[in-house]
């Protein structure tokens, strides 16, 4: 008990880089799977190719290895210096390319259940949409998706609240997250294991318990009768 | 292609739609183009490497993994559904105490992290398990916690007349379960089942945080062998996508048989089940 005590700011510092993670690679996976998405359904074939062998990529290859080929790629490809800083907090380039590895990963998932809930949209509102005279992008930004993400909300918090714990294989590359201070503490105290796993398995848990929490506000704010 | 969005395209619009593909096309592979010209600038596919990679020792590296992974992977499930199946059971007991404990261990597991699993049992008990019987082991707990809840949601989804019919020819609750419900619900959720092994053999990558030598590990130490990552990973990648994207095939034509084969009422649920756990995803 008093290694976590004792480690309190480290355990601490560690869950904050780890909900900026979760909360940046999420935004990003969002918005990168609804463009992927859009582009599964859309007529054009080389687009709808380019959305689905990505999928099918991204969803077959383990994290580790996305994370590892991302930081072999993104600075061999000129992209040396992506240290930034939001609010005072300093990010390392390991930071923001596990960022970019969590949200390209995240986003084939993203991608599919954007897609499936496109799918459930029933097809009389994008008739209706035609008829008056919409476009592809405006029946699908206006009448389609707007509707989808309702019936996304469910699958896609499943999403964030993998992508939480998910975070945590950042560790592997030396971002210090939650997970990576766990491992850095097991090696250090080992006699105090229990305590620390049980510790920052709490942490996790917290966070996913608000996921969901959040989600089924979000889900009873936006429902509507069908 | 999804047909809510658009009409069937007449001439014209399959004229436009034409010129737009190879447009798009065209954009796409010029950025796959610019990629690779530069990662080729920076030396990463010159002559040297691609002799390096041709030596057997490396295709012996390559071979060590695939059956480090595969041999992990195969115990982590089979255990995982053994585990799987009496949580499942545990949970639909009619005894609270053993209903509650069921729970909390299928909650928790569920919730934490495999990384911080695996961390906890290799450094916790690294002296009696080693770092297979640790990876396995993690991948049991947290991969049986989430077949558990799918083998729940199968065994109510059997048609109550089953267990009733059971419970007419005098069979105990006990027996109701392990010989009437669980085998059928294990059945019906095969599908899911085998999409839970794409996840737990991805899962196996997580090894390399204690230096379990499968696919990933042999990879890195290929990669630093021959002085160059990224054509050693994208190999690593490309089995990991062949094993994978056969499984999944293989969950797709399972799920196929048995509709056929008309299991109609628990169909619904397996699918189901099925989509959310190829969405929610594992690492």
């Amino acid at each position: 008990m008093d290694t976590l005590i004792n480690n309190r700011d480290a355990i601490w510092s560690g869950f904050q880089t780890t909900l900026w993670l979760l909360l940046i690679a999420g935004v990003l996976a969002t918005v990168m799977g609804t463009i992927l998405a859009a582009f599964r359904v859309s007529p054009i074939g080389s687009l709808r190719a380019f959305g689905t062998s990505y999928v099918n990529v991204f969803r077959n290859t383990p994290l580790v290895l996305v994370l590892a080929l991302a930081i072999a790629v993104i600075p061999t490809l000129g992209f040396n210096d992506l240290a930034f800083s939001i609010a005072g907090r300093e990010f390392t380039t390991f930071f923001t390319v596990a960022m970019f590895g969590l949200a390209f990963y995240t986003a084939a998932f993203v991608c599919e259940a954007v897609r499936s809930g496109v799918n459930s949209v029933s097809t009389g509102q994008a008739e209706a949409a035609r008829s008056i005279g919409m476009t592809f992008t405006q029946s699908l930004r206006l009448i389609v998706l707007p509707q989808a993400f309702r019936t996304v909300i469910p699958p896609l918090t499943s999403i964030y609240i993998a992508l939480a714990k998910n975070t945590s294989v950042a560790a592997i590359f030396g971002v210090p997250e939650a997970a990576y201070q766990m491992r850095r503490l097991s090696n250090k105290y080992t006699s105090d294991i229990w305590y620390i796993f049980v510790g920052i398995a709490v942490g996790y848990i917290i966070i996913v318990l608000t996921i969901s929490l959040i989600s089924s506000l979000v889900e009873r704010k936006v429902a509507v009768v069908r | 292609m999804s047909d809510v969005l658009f009409d069937q395209p007449g001439p014209k619009a399959r004229a436009r739609h034409n010129v737009m593909t190879a447009a798009a096309g065209a954009v796409l592979v010029g950025l796959a183009a610019v990629m690779l010209w530069k990662l080729w600038q920076e030396g990463e596919f010159e002559a040297e490497l691609w002799e390096d990679l041709a030596q057997p020792n490396i295709a012996q590296a390559i071979l060590d993994g695939i059956v480090a992974t595969v041999s992990a992977a195969a115990s982590g499930i089979v255990l995982s559904v053994i585990f799987g199946g009496l949580f499942a059971v545990g949970r639909l007991s009619e005894h609270a105490w053993v209903r509650w404990p069921a729970r909390v261990v299928v909650e928790f597991f569920r919730a934490v992290p495999l990384l911080l699993l695996i961390i906890f049992i290799f450094y916790g008990f690294q002296d009696y398990l080693g770092t297979y019987w640790s990876l396995v082991i993690a991948l049991m707990l947290y991969n049986g916690s989430v077949l558990s809840e799918v083998f729940r949601a199968g065994m109510l989804a059997v048609p109550t007349g089953q267990s009733e019919a059971a419970y007419a020819v005098g069979m105990r609750k006990n027996q109701v379960m392990r010989l009437v419900l669980l085998p059928q619900a294990v059945t019906i959720m095969l599908p899911a089942i085998i999409s839970q092994c794409v996840i737990v053999l991805k899962d196996t990558a997580l090894g390399v945080i204690i230096s379990y030598p499968e696919l990933v590990f042999q990879g890195q130490l290929i990669a630093e062998y021959v002085k160059h990552a990224i054509v050693p990973l994208a190999l690593i990648a490309v089995i990991f996508i062949v094993m994978n994207y056969s499984l999944s095939k293989l969950a797709v034509f399972v799920e196929r048989r048995f509709a056929q084969r008309g299991h109609s009422s628990a169909k619904k649920t397996a699918q189901v089940e099925a989509g959310a756990l190829d969405q929610s995803g594992g690492a």
